[in-house]
């Protein structure tokens, strides 16, 4: 099975893990229009190459963290380590 | 070169010299009125309704690839129109009413069989929920018929229906819905298109759109630039990436689907049937392998290949269903890019940019889907209209709030 680093549990197999998708920045809810908070929302870049996505070591520590991964290898391209990634 | 029993007959006495390939092979010309971009099923058979039924005399598809490489080749063949939606099941069932006259329509044997489709039941709220999806799809001409559990023990007796956790109590079944050979679909609409005047262009990948004061003028190829009056990207599994040489972004993200085939047995299964616990649905090939496949991988990629998790849920699910599968050796399995659409559903729209014409986001459930597809994106190509039956199919419905949600699960692409 695919090991995911977590940064506090260290590699373990996918099947502990839940995704969540790509990193896409928030806009201020107050002034955002429609098609703003619709593209936060629903818009996606998807791409076939290196991304920024959201993971959550669900069945273990339950943290929630960002790593860099290659969506068409599955290669793990880096894992941020800070304590403090909420 | 028409298909007919007489045609066979005449090629096998005079030891088959007289066969032509199905299509040709022509060098793009310098402009056409429609460009469609993507050689699988539905840019195959939107090339064809625009030929045939619409009428449109100059139109090339290009395809990266060969015809059919992608998504047509790799799903479960499965056609059914047993969808809740109103956005959604007229228009499947629309597709069904063509899936029904296509053969002839194309003069090619797709192997359309209408075994049936049988989606189970194990509680009581799940009885309502099919009742419920039942009657929807007799409102919009379709057929369906609510069974008890004498009535799927007599189809399929095989099945684990005292299983402690998950009885079978029923089932929902569509006797219209069945399978097709999925090869057979793309071939055919392909010398359909052929036949009609389309030019299919083999080998010829977009590398970036022509777009001049909002409005597109062309593509730029592996081949050279070609002009063109309207564009209609049909790229399902790489819509991301082809559409964001437009610029845009869209609400789709792509996930890896599996499937799987056993080895060839006498015939056991009489349909398709599904599995209404877990995620599992299998059917019969005409070879006699067992078709099977189930969730989608649970994280975005666009390997054309899965992980073992997933397959071993889905076995799980089929040793649940029906426990004589554990027999059956595993022969194959292979894995597709799926466009999961951000509330599940597909999307046939105008774009931002004039000229430029999008579908895709066919979640996992495009293969049923192809000639209305086709049918439809042809509708709006020709006559700048949405068809009747996809005019919820639009691509702001998600800012909007009118999100075509089958499963109501909201923006989880990887739960649809």
């Amino acid at each position: 099975m695919e090991r995911i680093p977590c940064p506090h549990c260290g590699p373990r197999p996918l099947a502990e893990f839940s995704y969540g998708g790509e990193v896409v920045p928030r806009p201020d809810p107050e002034p955002a229009d429609d098609a703003t908070w619709g593209a936060y929302l629903y818009v996606r870049s998807n791409p076939k190459g290196p991304q920024s996505e959201r993971w959550v070591h669900i069945h273990g520590c339950r943290r929630w963290f960002t790593l860099t991964r290659d969506t068409a290898t599955h290669r793990i391209l880096d894992t941020p380590l800070r304590k403090e990634e909420a | 070169m028409r298909f007919s029993g007489f045609r066979v007959f005449k090629e096998a006495v005079t030891g088959h010299k007289g066969w032509k390939p199905l299509w040709r092979n022509p060098e793009p010309k310098p402009a056409y009125d429609i460009v469609i971009v993507g050689g699988g099923g539905h840019g195959l058979a939107t090339a064809y309704y625009l030929a045939k039924v619409f009428g449109q005399a100059r139109v090339a598809l290009l395809e990266r690839g060969w015809l059919g490489s992608g998504n047509v080749g790799r799903n479960t063949t499965i056609i059914r129109s047993n969808y809740l939606l109103p956005g959604n099941q007229p228009f499947y069932e629309f597709s069904m009413t063509l899936w029904e006259g296509l053969e002839q329509d194309f003069n090619l044997n797709a192997m359309v069989s209408q075994r049936g489709i049988l989606n189970l039941i194990h509680t009581d709220a799940q009885r309502d929920a099919y009742r419920r999806r039942g009657n929807a799809m007799i409102l919009s001409g379709a057929d369906a018929v609510l069974l008890n559990r004498d009535q799927v023990w007599a189809m399929a007796p095989f099945l684990n229906f005292d299983n402690a956790r998950f009885p079978i109590k029923g089932g929902l079944l569509q006797p219209r819905a069945g399978t097709a050979r999925h090869d057979g679909v793309a071939w055919g609409f392909a010398r359909g298109a052929d036949l009609a005047g389309v030019d299919i262009i083999q080998n010829c990948e977009v590398t970036g759109f022509r777009i001049e004061e909002g409005r597109v003028k062309g593509v730029e190829t592996s081949r050279g630039y070609i002009g063109a009056g309207k564009v209609g990207v049909a790229v399902a599994g790489s819509s991301s990436r082809v559409m964001s040489k437009a610029g845009m972004r869209l609400p789709i993200e792509s996930h890896g689907l599996q499937a799987f085939v056993t080895e060839g047995l006498k015939p056991t299964i009489p349909g398709v049937i599904t599995f209404g616990a877990g995620h599992f649905y299998v059917s019969q090939s005409d070879k006699g392998g067992l078709v099977f496949g189930g969730d989608i991988e649970t994280y975005k990629s666009y390997a054309q290949r899965g992980g073992l998790p997933v397959l071993e849920d889905v076995v799980e699910g089929g040793m649940a269903l029906m426990p004589m599968i554990g027999r059956a050796r595993l022969l194959r399995a292979w894995g597709g890019v799926a466009d999961m659409s951000m509330d599940g559903s597909p999307i046939i729209d105008r774009t931002p940019v004039d000229g430029l014409y999008f579908n895709g986001g066919w979640s996992y459930g495009g293969f049923k889907a192809t000639p209305a597809s086709g049918y439809c994106f042809a509708h709006l190509l020709a006559t700048d209209t949405p068809h009747e039956t996809a005019k919820a199919m639009r691509l702001d419905r998600f800012e909007r709030g009118y999100v075509i949600d089958e499963k109501g699960v909201g923006a989880s692409p990887n739960l649809h």
